[in-house]
C-alpha cells in the first residue's frame, strides 16, 4: 500500500484504508465464483461442492473423467461445433454489415443520424425474450425457424451493435481528406477502403468481432426458441443440463468456456494498447 | 450566407456534391438497416401484431360466427335456431379434423368451464349425420348438454370470434369484463404483481452494484496506472465469461450443501444448511454479479476524469473530508453513476436465464412468465402482450437512457 500524506489524520487513512479494503472484498466477490469451479471440475465424485479428499488434496479425489465425458458425449461435441459455426457465421455478417454501417453513419451529411443509431443500437436494449418471442413468431412464417440460416440471422441482428458502437469509436478520429487525397490520386474506392480507410479502423473492426462473436457464443433465450435439437449451441446444452441432470460435466465445459474468454480478453487489451498507440503516436 | 466570389455554377456544383454525399452515406448505412428490419424490427412488429390479432376462433367457426353476427348477445335471447344448426355442423366438422380440443380451449378463456361442454358435445356430434345436424342441430345440442341453452354459452363463443381483440391487454394487466360488460379487476392479481416484482427486484440489483461498484470504481480510478490496469482485469474477466458460466457457479456456490454452505459450516458458523438457491434472494445475488462490470466501467471512465485537485482544494479550504467527498467529489461522478445505473436496471428488467436457473418460484421475474406462455401453456398471444407491456417499459427507459447519457456515447470495454 502506497505511504499516506503526512498531513492526514488517523481518521482519514482509516477511512482510507476502508474504501481500499472493500475494494478488494468486491474483487473477490467477482472473481471467487468463476475461479471456484475449476478445482470442483476436476471432482472425481459427480458433486458441485468439494470433496474432503478435495480438501486434503488427495490426487485420488481429483481426475480428469469429466472432460474426458465432453469428448465421449455426441451431444457435447456437436453443440461445440454448432457454437463455433453459427458464432463465425453471424460474426462475419455482422461484421461487414456494422463496419460499412459505421462508415455511413459517422458522416455529417447522413440525415435522421440519431434517431438511426437508436433504431440500430436497439436489439442490444430490447430484452431478449422479447426480441426472442417475436423471431420466433415471423421465423416461423418465413419457414427458418429450427434451422441453422435462422439462428445465424438472429444472432448476426443481435451482434451488429456491438460492431457499430466500436467501428464509430474508431473512426471518431479518423480524418476523411486521407480518403479524398487516395481518391483524389487516382486510386479506385474499393482500393481506397482496403488500403486507406480500413489499416486505420481495423482495432475497431476486429474488437467489435470480437464482440459479436461472444453476443452469438454465449447466446441462450434466441436459441432456446428459434433452434431445432440439430442447432443446439453450448449455452443451450447448459442450460438443459443446469435444468435436468446437474453433473460436473457442465463445470468442465464451464472451465474451457473461462479459459476462451481469457483469451478473448488478452486479445481485446493487446487491440486496445494497440489502437491507442496508433492515436498517439 | 452567400459568397459573391462564387459563380451560380460553382454553388450549383456544390449543391450537387453535398446531394451526392448524402447519397453516399445513406448507401452505406441501408445494407443494415435493411438486414435490422428483416431480422428484428419485423419479428417485433410481428409480436406487437399477435398481442390484439386472434384469428383462430374465426377461422375454426367462420359460418357460426357470421350468423352470430345478425344476433343481438344483450337481447338475452338464444342465437336464432339455424346459427345453432350451422354450428353443431362445424363442430363435427372439427371434431373429425381433430380441431374441437382447439376450440374448446379457446372458448374455455372467455367462459372457463365450456371447455369439457365442447369436447363431449363434439364426440357427440361427431357421430351424428350430417343433414340431421343440419335440419336439427340446435335440438341435438340441447339434448347433448342443457348449458347450450345457456345465453353466456354464445357470448362466449361470439366474443372469441373477434379477430381483433384488447382482451390478452386486459388479462395481462389482471383486468377482465365483467358479464355486464364493464372492465373490472380481476380477483387475483398475477401480472401487475409479477412486474412490480420485476421493477423490485431490477432495484434493489441496481442499487446494489451501485452500492458496491462505487468503492471499486473509485479505487481503481486512482490506483497507479500499472496496478489499475492489473486488477482491471479482474472485472473485465467477469464480464466476458459466459452467463451460463457465471450462473453454473453461483449454482455450485449456493446449492445445500454447496461450497458456502460447507465453508459456514465447517467454520460453525451455521448448525445447519441454508436454503439460499432457488430463492428470490439467489436471483438478487447472481444478477448483481454478473452486472457489476456494467455499473463499474461507466462510473471507472468518469472518475477517471475527474481532476483530483477539486477535492484538494476542498480539503484545503478547510472542508471536512466526509462532506467535501460528498458535495465536491460525489456530484462528478452522476454521469457514469447514472450511466451505470440505467444500463443495469434495463438489463436486469428483462432478465430471463438466471432467474429461471436459480430463482425458483419466488425469484421469477415477468420474462419467465413470457418464456412460460410460450413454451408451456401456449398462449401465444397473452405471452405477445406481456412482452408489449415490457417493450414499452424497456423503450421508456432506453429514451431516458438516450436523453440523459446519450446512446452513441455507450462505449464498451
Amino acid at each position: 500500500m502506497a505511504q499516506f500524506p503526512r498531513y492526514f489524520t488517523i481518521w482519514q487513512k482509516l477511512g482510507l484504508t476502508g474504501v481500499k479494503l472493500t475494494a478488494w472484498l468486491v474483487l473477490l466477490f467477482l472473481m471467487a465464483p468463476i475461479l471456484v469451479i475449476i478445482p470442483l471440475s476436476f471432482n472425481a465424485e459427480p458433486y458441485f461442492t468439494f470433496t474432503e479428499g478435495m480438501l486434503a488434496f488427495d490426487p485420488d479425489a481429483y481426475s480428469l473423467k469429466w472432460y474426458q465425458e465432453i469428448l465421449a458425449e455426441d451431444k457435447w461435441m456437436l453443440a461445440i461445433k454448432n457454437s463455433f459455426y453459427i458464432g463465425i457465421m453471424a460474426t462475419i455478417i455482422a461484421t461487414v454489415l456494422g463496419t460499412t454501417a459505421a462508415i455511413g453513419l459517422t458522416r455529417s451529411e447522413m440525415p435522421f443520424q440519431r434517431m438511426i443509431m437508436a433504431l440500430l443500437l436497439s436489439p442490444m436494449i430490447v430484452p431478449l425474450i422479447i426480441t426472442a418471442a417475436g423471431m420466433f413468431f415471423f421465423y416461423t412464417q418465413l419457414d427458418i425457424a429450427g434451422s441453422y440460416l435462422g439462428v445465424i440471422l438472429a444472432h448476426a441482428a443481435l451482434g451488429t451493435p456491438f460492431v457499430v458502437i466500436t467501428v464509430n469509436a474508431a473512426l471518431s478520429g479518423f480524418d476523411y481528406s486521407l480518403v479524398r487525397a487516395s481518391l483524389g490520386m487516382g486510386a479506385k474506392p474499393v482500393y481506397t477502403f482496403f488500403k486507406v480507410i480500413m489499416p486505420l479502423i481495423r482495432p475497431g473492426v476486429i474488437s467489435g468481432a470480437l464482440f459479436a462473436f461472444v453476443t452469438s457464443f454465449d447466446e441462450v433465450i434466441v436459441v432456446l426458441f428459434l433452434a431445432g435439437p440439430e442447432q443446439r449451441t453450448i449455452p443451450r446444452q447448459m442450460f438443459s443440463g443446469l435444468r435436468e441432470e446437474i453433473n460436473p460435466t457442465i463445470l468442465a465445459v464451464a472451465t474451457l468456456l473461462v479459459i476462451i474468454s481469457g483469451l478473448l480478453l488478452l486479445t481485446m487489451e493487446y487491440l486496445r494498447a494497440r489502437s491507442e498507440k496508433m492515436r498517439t503516436g | 450566407m452567400s459568397n459573391p466570389e462564387l459563380t451560380p455554377d460553382e454553388i450549383r456544383q456544390a449543391n450537387r456534391n453535398r446531394r451526392r454525399a448524402k447519397l453516399l452515406a445513406i448507401f452505406f448505412v441501408l445494407p443494415l438497416l435493411g438486414f435490422i428490419f428483416v431480422t428484428f424490427v419485423a419479428p417485433i412488429g410481428t409480436m406487437l401484431y399477435r398481442s390484439f390479432y386472434h384469428p383462430t376462433v374465426s377461422e375454426l367457426v367462420p359460418e357460426t360466427l357470421a350468423q352470430l353476427d345478425k344476433w343481438s348477445e344483450s337481447s338475452g335471447e338464444l342465437p336464432p335456431p339455424d346459427a345453432l344448426n350451422t354450428f353443431a355442423v362445424e363442430l363435427k366438422t372439427l371434431a373429425k379434423d381433430r380441431l374441437s380440443g382447439k376450440l374448446a380451449e379457446e372458448i374455455n378463456r372467455a367462459l372457463p368451464g365450456s371447455s369439457s361442454l365442447i369436447k363431449s358435445t363434439a364426440r357427440r356430434v361427431s357421430r351424428t349425420d350430417t343433414a340431421e345436424l343440419q335440419s336439427r342441430g340446435n335440438e341435438i345440442l340441447f339434448d347433448a348438454h342443457k348449458k347450450w341453452q345457456q345465453v353466456e354459452v354464445w357470448r362466449a363463443i361470439k366474443k372469441s370470434g373477434s379477430v381483433v381483440t384488447a382482451d390478452f391487454y386486459l388479462t395481462a394487466l389482471d383486468l377482465e369484463h365483467s358479464p355486464s360488460g364493464e372492465i373490472v379487476q380481476r380477483g387475483t392479481q398475477i401480472y401487475i404483481d409479477l412486474y412490480w416484482k420485476s421493477l423490485k427486484i431490477a432495484f434493489y440489483i441496481t442499487v446494489l452494484t451501485a452500492i458496491i461498484g462505487f468503492p471499486l470504481a473509485w479505487y481503481l480510478a486512482n490506483a497507479p496506472t500499472r496496478v489499475a490496469n492489473t486488477l482491471m482485469i479482474f472485472v473485465l474477466l467477469p464480464f466476458w465469461t459466459s452467463l451460463l458460466v457465471r450462473t453454473t457457479s453461483w449454482i455450485a456456490l449456493l446449492q445445500t450443501n454447496g461450497v458456502v454452505n460447507s465453508t459456514l459450516m465447517s467454520l460453525h458458523i451455521i448448525d445447519e444448511p441454508l436454503e439460499m438457491l432457488y430463492t428470490q434472494f439467489a436471483t438478487v445475488i447472481a444478477m448483481t454479479h454478473i452486472l457489476l462490470p456494467f455499473m463499474v466501467l461507466p462510473l471507472y471512465s468518469v472518475m477517471k476524469g475527474i481532476d483530483p485537485s477539486y477535492f484538494r482544494a476542498a480539503l484545503s479550504l478547510g472542508a471536512k473530508p466526509i462532506p467535501a467527498f460528498v458535495r465536491i467529489y460525489m456530484p462528478m461522478t452522476v454521469p457514469g453513476l447514472s450511466a451505470g445505473a440505467l444500463l443495469v436496471f434495463i438489463i436486469s428488467i428483462g432478465y430471463y436465464i438466471t432467474p429461471a436457473l436459480v430463482g425458483g418460484t419466488e425469484g421469477q421475474m415477468i420474462s419467465n412468465i413470457i418464456a412460460f406462455h410460450m413454451q408451456s401453456s401456449n398462449n401465444w398471444e397473452l405471452a405477445a402482450a406481456l412482452g408489449s407491456l415490457l417493450l414499452l417499459l424497456i423503450t421508456l427507459l432506453y429514451w431516458l437512457y438516450d436523453r440523459l447519457v446519450g446512446i452513441s456515447n455507450l462505449k464498451l470495454g
